[in-house]
C-alpha cells in the first residue's frame, strides 16, 4: 500500500489538474455561447445561398459550364476545419478521419488546404500533401480571407491542376453531439426534385457569366459557414471533454480520499498496537 | 400574393439585414440600374456598388449595397450581398478618402495597377456618399 505522503501528494495533483479542467469548461462554455449565436447568425446567409444557388441550378436546366463538370485532373482539394489547440476530445481527431479513412479519396491524391494547427500535424503525420496552411483565420473569420482562399482554389481548378474541391468541418447539432461532414464544393450537383415552380430562370448578365460570378459567392459562402459551424463545435466539443475530466477527477479524489483515510487510520490503529504491546513489554 | 407587395430579403454572411414586404425595389447590377415590382419574371441579376432603394408603402428606405447577386421571382426577391449598409453605419470621412484615393489611383495610372479593382472601390465609395446626402 502507498505511504500516506504518496497518497496526499497524488490527491492534491490531481486537484490542480481539476482546478484548470473546470476552468476550461467555463471558458469555452462562454466561447461556445458566443460562437452558437454567430454561427446562427450567418447560418441565414449560408443556408439560403445553398437554396437559392440550387434553385437557379434546376432552373436553367442542363447548362454546360466547366464549374458544372469535374475537372479533368485527378487530383483534389480538400478544405479541412480543424481547431488550433486540442484538448477538445475527438474533435480533431473526428475530422482527420473523415479524409483518412475515406476510400474515394486518395492520400497521392489530395491537396489539403488546412485551416487550424491541430489538423496540420495530424495529415503531416499521416504523409498528405499539405498545398496550404491557415491556422489564423480560425481565430476570427473573416469573409474576405475566406474570399481569398476561395480564389486560390479556383485559380488552380482553373488551370487544371485539381479536378474536384471538398470541405470537411464538423456541423454543429447541439451542445452535446457534432458531426464531422465532407461536402462536395466543386463542381457543384444541383439536387434534383427541389423545384416546385417550372418557370425558366432569365439571366441578366448572360447564364455562363452569371454562374461564373455566382459560384465563386457560393463557395466562399460554404466555407464561411462551414468555419463559423467547425468553431461553434470546437468549443462544444472542448467543454464536454473538460466536463468529463472534471467529473473523472473528482471520481479519482473521492477514491484517493478514502484511500487516504484507510492508510491515517492504519497506521493510528498500528501506533496505537505499538504502545500498548511497549507498554505491557515494560510492566 | 397581396395586392401590389412582395417580400424581400437582404441577407449577409454576418446577419439578416432586411425582411419585409416592399411595393418596388430599386438597385444596380452590372447591366445597369433596375427597379422591380411585383410579378416580374424570374431572373438573377449581379449586384454592383451603387444605392438600394426599397418602397415601402410607408415611405422609402435607402442603403449601399456593395457586392453580391440577387434571385428575383414574381413573389419575392432574395439578395444576398456580401456588403450592405444602412446610412448611419457608414463613415463619411473614410468613404471620402477612399473617393479620393481610387480617383488618385486611377488617374495615374501606374504600372501593375489592378484598375478592376480601382474602379469598384471608386464605385463603392460613391454609392457610400451618395446614400448620406
Amino acid at each position: 500500500m502507498a505511504s500516506m505522503r504518496d497518497i496526499k501528494r497524488r490527491r492534491s495533483s490531481i486537484q490542480g489538474t481539476q482546478q484548470i479542467t473546470k476552468a476550461m469548461k467555463l471558458v469555452s462554455t462562454v466561447k461556445l455561447q458566443r460562437a452558437r449565436s454567430a454561427a446562427e447568425k450567418s447560418k441565414y446567409y449560408f443556408d439560403s445561398m445553398f437554396r437559392t444557388v440550387n434553385s437557379i441550378l434546376s432552373r436553367v436546366g442542363h447548362i454546360e459550364h466547366r464549374y458544372l463538370i469535374p475537372g479533368e485532373s485527378p487530383r483534389k482539394a480538400v478544405v479541412v476545419i480543424t481547431s488550433n489547440r486540442g484538448l477538445a476530445g475527438g474533435y480533431n481527431s473526428n475530422v482527420v478521419k473523415l479524409i483518412t479513412r475515406n476510400d474515394e479519396l486518395k492520400k497521392e491524391d489530395l491537396d489539403i488546404y488546412c485551416i487550424g494547427n491541430k489538423g496540420r500535424e495530424a495529415f503531416s503525420r499521416h504523409g498528405y500533401t499539405i498545398r496550404e496552411d491557415l491556422p489564423d483565420i480560425i481565430e476570427d473569420p473573416l469573409y474576405s480571407e475566406v474570399n481569398d482562399l476561395t480564389n486560390r482554389l479556383l485559380a488552380s481548378f482553373e488551370k487544371g491542376e485539381i479536378g474536384e474541391i471538398y470541405l470537411a468541418y464538423t456541423f454543429f447539432k447541439n451542445t452535446v453531439s457534432q458531426e464531422p461532414r465532407l461536402i462536395k464544393l466543386l463542381p457543384v450537383e444541383p439536387e434534383d426534385g427541389e423545384d416546385e415552380s417550372n418557370a425558366v430562370m432569365n439571366f441578366e448578365p448572360e447564364d455562363v457569366e452569371a454562374i461564373d460570378m455566382i459560384i465563386p459567392k457560393y463557395i466562399s459562402s460554404l466555407i464561411y459557414g462551414g468555419l463559423k459551424e467547425a468553431i461553434a463545435s470546437e468549443n462544444g466539443a472542448r467543454m464536454q471533454a473538460m466536463d468529463n475530466a472534471t467529473s473523472n477527477a473528482e471520481e479519482m479524489i473521492d477514491k484517493l480520499s478514502l484511500q487516504y483515510n484507510r492508510a491515517r487510520q492504519g497506521s493510528i490503529t498500528q501506533e496505537l498496537t505499538e504502545i500498548i504491546a511497549g507498554s505491557e513489554a515494560i510492566s | 400574393m397581396a395586392d401590389n407587395t412582395f417580400a424581400i430579403r437582404i441577407i449577409t454572411p454576418e446577419r439578416v439585414f432586411y425582411e419585409g414586404e416592399a411595393e418596388m425595389v430599386e438597385f444596380n447590377t452590372t447591366e445597369g440600374e433596375i427597379g422591380i415590382y411585383p410579378g416580374h419574371i424570374p431572373l438573377t441579376v449581379i449586384v454592383k456598388p451603387g444605392i438600394l432603394r426599397i418602397h415601402e408603402k410607408e415611405g422609402e428606405r435607402i442603403a449601399a449595397l456593395h457586392s453580391g447577386f440577387a434571385e428575383i421571382l414574381p413573389d419575392k426577391i432574395s439578395i444576398l450581398a456580401e456588403i450592405v449598409e444602412w446610412p448611419d453605419e457608414i463613415d463619411e470621412k473614410r468613404a471620402l478618402d477612399a473617393l479620393q484615393r481610387a480617383k488618385d489611383r486611377l488617374k495615374d495610372r501606374y504600372e501593375n495597377l489592378d484598375v478592376a479593382r480601382a474602379e469598384t472601390a471608386l464605385q463603392r465609395a460613391m454609392a457610400r456618399i451618395n446614400v448620406l446626402k
